[in-house]
């Protein structure tokens, strides 16, 4: 078995922009998606938008920079992520394909890295 | 000492008819890509030597498959004592699948697992890019050095190097899976894999680039791959299309080139240098892709190739066939390329006015931007109206757009032929 990262990216500006029934039709089917693969999940968080986030970098000199924002400004951002088990990425993607999408964007597929 | 001729010929030979057997065999042994080729590799030049003292085998594939299985053995067993670990392929499936064909028989008693398919699924994987697919399969199904694939697309040897490995990174990283897909993904996943040989084909039948029109080297493969898929699934429509498009339309190529090596168009090929045999062989697989409803996209254009095969000649096409079945095609398959293949028969079905309104239609079409083909239709069908002057524009819009030798030179001499007619 191995491990995959899915990142759930969607347009902050719609998710923004959304109605309470249609936030509320979004956080259901998460739901519904959540026990529908109970078995292959191994974690779940959904994230702040990415005004919330700080970016910490080397400042070249033993430091660090510490500056507001994400790493790359997109239109469509990370917002979430699943952490599955499955036994090929056939069965990652197949796990994938049933993430609900309400603000646009999609998901993408990472395998977890295995050190040994 | 030099190598005996017909032991050299024959491990050539074995070469291109084994190679992709023999390494989806050793695959299942190593579960490791890069290992599986480095001992098959290795078989191949064990073979010239040995078959010179021994002679050459009755089933060279199986003594082959042999050789490379025990080296991968024992390399297993050193890398084990090593305690490193590998990537491995991943085959969730203990036994052979169910659209596993039967199992090779060696001759002395051992049997490998045709493990082709799985190959080739796993190379033309949908979670690896386009060019990915291609490169991996003619490296691996069709043994192909890198140096050759990078060639065959015109992209430095570097580059191609660096897009395998970095597909095989891939394949391993992600688990991939080794192994023939269950029956719900079939057709997606096979008409990944047509595509894949279409497109060495299509690369290989008008090359992008270069001095020649043909590449006859990776039309060969891509006839090659096309019959393997034929063994392999010989229930499958579009595999009967494919084989059959390719068979048809490779038939003329004989016929496609002058003495002196201009282009020739359909409408001024000498037919009775077209190859028969393929042709009846591409008919009878028509009639068989033709079958299912609706027909798959290369089962269409393999019933266009056909109209065009059965035509005595040019005069006598059927072109109002022709449009009825790329009506059919832009249903099932709405790309642009398609589109402007039907403004083109058109043309010839109803005239150069209609075909002409076809063609503009698709002027707006982001696809077609940069695309020579439309240019090069839009001048002929001007030309054939008289239209002189937009004729000249169109055509040298094409010679722009084109970066094909033999194609540049067919533009030019109609260019040149339009200038001498007098200004229009």
């Amino acid at each position: 078995m191995a491990q995959y990262l899915i990142l759930v990216y969607r347009e902050e500006a719609r998710v923004a922009a959304a109605s309470a029934d249609e936030w509320e039709a979004a956080l259901k089917d998460h739901l519904a998606f959540q026990e529908r693969n109970a078995a292959a999940l191994l974690g779940a968080n959904a994230l702040h938008f990415t005004e919330t986030a700080t970016s910490v970098r080397p400042d070249g000199s033993g430091g660090s920079a510490v500056t507001d924002g994400p790493f790359a400004e997109t239109k469509e951002a990370l917002g979430g992520y699943y952490l599955v088990e499955a036994a090929d990425l056939d069965e990652a993607i197949a796990v994938a394909e049933q993430v609900p999408v309400h603000f646009g964007g999609g998901v993408e597929v990472r395998p977890v890295r295995v050190f040994d | 000492m030099a190598t005996d001729p017909a032991v050299a010929a024959a491990v050539a030979d074995a070469h291109r008819r084994e190679w992709a057997f023999v390494l989806a065999a050793t695959a299942r042994v190593t579960r490791d890509l890069d290992l599986a080729e480095e001992c098959v590799q290795d078989a191949y030049a064990k073979a010239l030597t040995v078959w010179g003292e021994r002679g050459i085998p009755r089933r060279p594939g199986a003594w082959l498959t042999t050789t490379a299985r025990n080296r991968a053995t024992d390399e297993l067993r050193r890398r084990a004592a090593l305690h490193r670990t590998l990537p491995r392929l991943l085959d969730r499936t203990a036994g052979p699948g169910p659209q596993d064909p039967a199992p090779e028989p060696s001759g002395d008693g051992e049997e490998f697992p045709d493990d082709r398919l799985r190959l080739i699924f796993t190379c033309c994987h949908p979670a690896l890019a386009e060019e990915a697919k291609v490169a991996l399969t003619l490296r691996l199904l069709c043994g192909l050095t890198t140096a050759e694939v990078a060639r065959a697309f015109l992209v430095g040897e570097t580059a191609m190097a660096a897009r395998i490995t970095r597909a095989k990174k891939k394949i391993a990283a992600a688990h991939i899976p080794y192994r023939v897909p269950p029956a719900g993904e079939l057709p997606d996943r096979i008409d990944a894999v047509l595509t894949v040989v279409h497109l060495v084909f299509t690369t290989g039948h008008t090359a992008p680039a270069g001095d020649d029109l043909v590449r006859r080297d990776l039309v060969e493969r891509a006839v090659d791959l096309a019959r393997m898929l034929r063994t392999l699934l010989p229930q499958d429509a579009g595999v009967a299309g494919l084989l059959a498009l390719i068979l048809l339309t490779d038939a003329r190529r004989e016929a496609r080139s002058a003495e002196d090596g201009r282009m020739l168009l359909l409408a001024e090929q000498d037919r009775r240098r077209w190859d028969r045999a393929q042709i009846d062989e591409g008919l009878a697989l028509v009639r068989e892709a033709l079958r299912p409803r609706p027909p798959g996209r290369f089962a269409l254009m393999a019933a266009v190739a056909a109209v065009h095969a059965e035509a005595p000649s040019w005069q006598e096409t059927d072109w109002h066939e022709v449009v009825a079945l790329y009506d059919l095609l832009v249903q099932i398959w709405p790309s642009p390329v398609v589109a402007l293949n039907r403004a083109v028969a058109v043309g010839f079905a109803a005239g150069p006015a209609a075909g002409l309104a076809a063609l503009d239609a698709l002027a707006a079409e982001p696809q077609l931007a940069g695309y020579g083909y439309l240019a090069a239709a839009r001048a002929d069908f001007l030309r054939r109206l008289d239209r002189t002057a937009e004729a000249r524009l169109a055509y040298r819009e094409a010679l722009l757009l084109t970066a094909n030798t033999v194609e540049r030179d067919f533009l030019a001499d109609r260019l040149r032929a339009l200038d001498a007619a007098g200004p229009g």
